[in-house]
Order: structure tokens, then C-alpha cells, then sequence
């Protein structure tokens, strides 16, 4: 039940501050999803929908970061383990 | 698909594994908080690989396991009226009550209808004015913010027949409920990142400071899942108790604002009733008094209470549902796991849910051990 999925922004239908909806797109499907929660997000940004409402965007940059980090964290081990 | 597809990368996730087991020098003990990692761990064998270097205990985080079995009762006894709609998503319908379950309600002729959102529950009242809906707000920190979504949006539209019942539950309570228990084993815990996603991680600070004990923030795929026990295992090897955030794509340290300013408008934090670990300080929320006309155990506690029956009563001996959510018995170990208890015949909710942990071990059994 905290499931909760990322979808894009395709377009606005309405930003009213308690009412806002946007059609989002998840693998191909679109859905209404309610926007209250990410009142700034921008067509095209990905946002985390759970229970029909956006509940955060998700940070493209820091997405990158992570799996970055993480590669290199496992790169650095390979490297160690021959020396140790 | 984006954001999801990196994160199931099996060659780095075979990595993460390697490094995890090289970093370990003795067994670990972690817990992961949410239902949904649960279902992760052990859909992608994580659980498996990982036996003898770190085991996983499986946390709370199932909404529909901990809501109260009273609540229930009551959900049961409003949808046999026919003047009023029970809206619930689907998890809850075969979750049993004390005699019997929204299910069973419904295929005799009660009115639950299944919604993906609450917000689609407003839609209904809106549509069918000469009936009560009363949506089933059950789940954690994530949920919170649909479910006082969909009060704001009653009150502005000045709906008569919206209520909701309110089953919410809050995560750090009840991660502070089990560690204080003498035989917590406990030793770290992987944050449910979707709670995360609204609350922000701020509010773990003290927590991790008073148990010396490292919180990392964690998502959902297996590299987040991964990463979130290596970042853990790491920080107990090297002594260190911090709270780090391994799903940065989606939760920012003070989390999602709007979310919480929508929760702190309609919701009061409360005492809560947890079912199989009894009531949690500060465990869930109510409503805020401006907002109890949309309460439904107020609006209809002349018809039904909420207390009926004895909780005693209706305990079920067979289910041992508190010892799994407190981590202390694995699902495989209660006697009627498979037997007496399937998700076919389910006799109780962990085994209902699609976050249960019982559930999980029962449809990823054959992984298990693998
Ligand atoms: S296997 Fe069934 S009876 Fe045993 S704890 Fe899980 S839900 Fe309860």
C-alpha cells in the first residue's frame, strides 16, 4: 500500500491549490493524478504518485548520484580486494 | 521504464552483494521498516543470498496488518447499512475482523467499493449525494497526505456525506516501540522511504543518537535495497550510528512540505491502537476538532461503537500476527503458516496483505533458500 511509482508530467489540466491535477504517464498508461503536493513540478519531470497523488518529484541529478556512488563504492572494493 | 530500470541492474546489484558480504565481519541484524522492501527482498532472492552475513528482520510497515481489529468491526458494520458505501482500497477487503471481513459484507450484499485514491472516494460522494461514504483511511506517513487531501477538498466542496474512518499509523513511534523491548536484536534499520518521501529524515536524528543505532533511508528496487544494507553494514563495522539517505532521487531531508502542511491542517498526532503491538505513544493521527464532522466514528457512533466488543474476546489464538510484526518470529515458523493459513484462507492479515509479511514468504517461498 505504500506503493508508490514513478511517472512523468504530461500536461497540466489544472492548479487550482486544493483541486491541482496533471495527466501523468506511467510505462505508457496516463492517469489523472492529484497535484497539491507538488504545486511547482514542470511537464516532462518525473514525479513519485502514491494513492492518485504526486507526493514528491523525483531529483534526476541525485538519481545519477546514487548509482554513481554506488558503482564506484563496488569499483573500489573489486580494486582493493586483489592487493588486500 | 526510467528510474526504475537502473535500480534493477542485476550486474551492480551482484556488486553490492560481494561488497556486502566482504564488509561483514561478523552476522548483522537489520530491520527493514516497510512491507513494500519486504516484498523486494524477497521477490529478487535478496533475503536468500544475504543468509548468514546479515539478517533481515521484517518491520511493522504493513498499514493494513496493524489496523485495530475494532476498526474493522466497525467498517463491517457500516457497509451492512444500506444507506452507506464503505470505500477502501482493495488490501483491506479480506483482512478478517472478528467475525468477519469487508469481503464477506460485500458478496452478502453490503457496499464497499474498492478505490485506487480517498480522493476518488469524494468523487463518489459527490456523484451519489443520497448516500454516506465513508472511506477506510488506513496507512502510514505516505497515505496521510490523499486521505487529508480528500478532507480538504469535502470541505470545499461542502459535501454532508463524506467521512472517513481513521486507521493511521506513524513509523517512528513504533520503530521507538520496539526497540525498547529487552529482546530487541535490532542492530540497524533501512527507513521506509516512501514515509521518508513526505517526513523527511530530520526527525531520525534523535532517534539514532539515543540508540546508537544507524538509520538509513531506503527505497524500493533491489540497488536501493542494497545499497541501504551496505551503507548500514558499513556504518557497524566502523562503529558509526548516523541517519544517511540512499534514496536521494525521491526524499529530500525535510521531505515534501506541502504534504506535511496538508497533514498538519486536517490531523492531530494521537495514541494509537496497533493491532498485535497494542497501543503506540504518538503512534497515528486523528482529526483535528474543525475538522470531526468528517469523522466517522462520530458521525455514526450512535448507530455502532467502535468498542462493541471486548478486544479479548476476539483475539484469534492461532494467528501469531504481533510476533511477526515485531520481527520476533519469521512467517515460516507460525505453526499455520501454509496450512491452517494461506491467502486463499487467510487467518490474518499479514498473510492478506500484498505488504504482509507473511504473504510475501508464501509467494516467494520457492525463491527462499535459493
Ligand atoms: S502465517 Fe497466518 S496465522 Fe501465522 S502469523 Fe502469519 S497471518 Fe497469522
Amino acid at each position: 500500500m505504500c506503493l508508490a511509482v514513478p511517472g512523468r508530467i504530461v500536461r497540466w489540466l489544472n492548479r487550482d491549490a486544493t483541486f491541482a491535477q496533471a495527466e501523468v504517464e506511467f510505462d505508457g498508461v496516463s492517469r489523472v493524478c492529484h497535484m497539491a503536493c507538488v504545486p511547482d513540478a514542470e511537464v516532462g519531470e518525473y514525479v513519485i504518485v502514491h494513492a492518485g497523488m504526486a507526493i514528491s518529484r523525483v531529483n534526476e541529478a541525485e538519481a545519477q548520484r546514487t548509482l554513481a556512488d554506488l558503482a564506484r563504492l563496488s569499483e573500489l572494493d573489486a580494486d582493493e580486494e586483489p592487493a588486500s | 521504464m526510467k528510474f526504475l530500470d537502473e535500480f534493477r541492474d542485476p550486474a551492480l546489484a551482484r556488486r553490492l552483494l560481494d561488497d556486502i558480504r566482504d564488509r561483514v565481519t561478523r552476522p548483522r541484524v537489520l530491520m527493514e521498516v516497510c512491507g513494500g522492501q519486504t516484498h523486494s527482498l524477497l521477490r529478487y532472492g535478496i533475503e536468500a543470498e544475504l543468509e548468514g552475513t546479515v539478517e533481515l528482520i521484517h518491520g511493522p510497515g504493513c498499514p493494513v496488518c496493524v489496523t485495530p481489529v475494532e476498526a474493522i468491526d466497525f467498517a463491517v458494520e457500516l457497509a451492512s447499512r444500506p444507506e452507506i458505501v464503505v470505500a477502501s482500497f482493495g488490501d483491506m477487503l479480506r483482512v478478517p475482523g472478528s467475525t468477519r471481513s469487508l469481503a464477506d459484507v460485500r458478496s452478502s450484499g453490503g457496499n464497499v467499493r474498492i478505490v485506487y485514491s480517498p480522493l476518488d472516494a469524494v468523487e463518489l460522494a459527490k456523484n451519489e449525494p443520497e448516500r454516506q461514504v465513508v472511506f477506510f483511511a488506513v496507512g502510514f506517513e505516505t497515505t496521510a497526505p490523499a486521505t487529508a487531501l480528500a478532507v480538504l477538498q469535502a470541505a470545499k466542496l461542502r459535501l454532508d456525506n463524506f467521512t472517513l474512518l481513521v486507521a493511521h499509523v506513524r513509523v517512528l513511534p513504533a520503530m521507538e516501540t520496539l526497540m525498547s523491548a529487552p529482546d530487541c536484536r535490532v542492530e540497524g534499520f533501512l527507513a521506509a522511504g516512501h514515509v521518508c518521501t513526505v517526513t523527511g529524515f530530520g526527525e531520525y536524528d534523535d532517534f539514532v543518537q539515543r540508540h546508537r543505532t544507524p538509520v538509513v533511508v531506503t527505497g524500493f528496487e533491489p540497488v536501493d535495497l542494497l545499497g541501504g544494507i551496505l551503507d548500514c553494514v558499513t556504518q557497524l563495522e566502523e562503529s558509526r550510528a548516523e541517519v544517511t539517505n540512499q534514496y536521494a532521487r525521491s526524499v529530500e531531508r525535510s521531505g515534501n512540505e506541502a504534504s506535511q502542511d496538508i497533514v498538519r491542517q486536517v490531523y492531530d498526532v494521537a495514541d494509537t491502537p496497533w493491532r498485535g503491538l497494542g497501543v503506540i505513544p504518538r503512534g497515528g493521527y486523528r482529526l483535528r476538532p474543525e475538522f470531526q464532522r468528517f469523522d466517522a466514528a462520530e458521525r455514526f457512533s450512535g448507530l455502532i461503537s467502535l468498542q462493541a466488543v471486548s478486544p479479548d474476546s476476539r483475539s484469534n489464538d492461532e494467528c501469531r500476527s504481533g510476533n511477526v510484526l515485531s520481527g520476533r518470529l519469521k512467517p515460516v515458523d507460525c505453526p499455520a503458516f501454509g496450512t491452517h493459513c494461506t491467502p486463499e484462507s487467510p487467518l490474518g492479515a499479514p498473510m492478506v496483505s500484498s505488504e504482509g509479511a507473511c504473504a510475501a514468504y508464501f509467494r516467494y517461498q520457492s525463491l527462499a533458500g535459493h
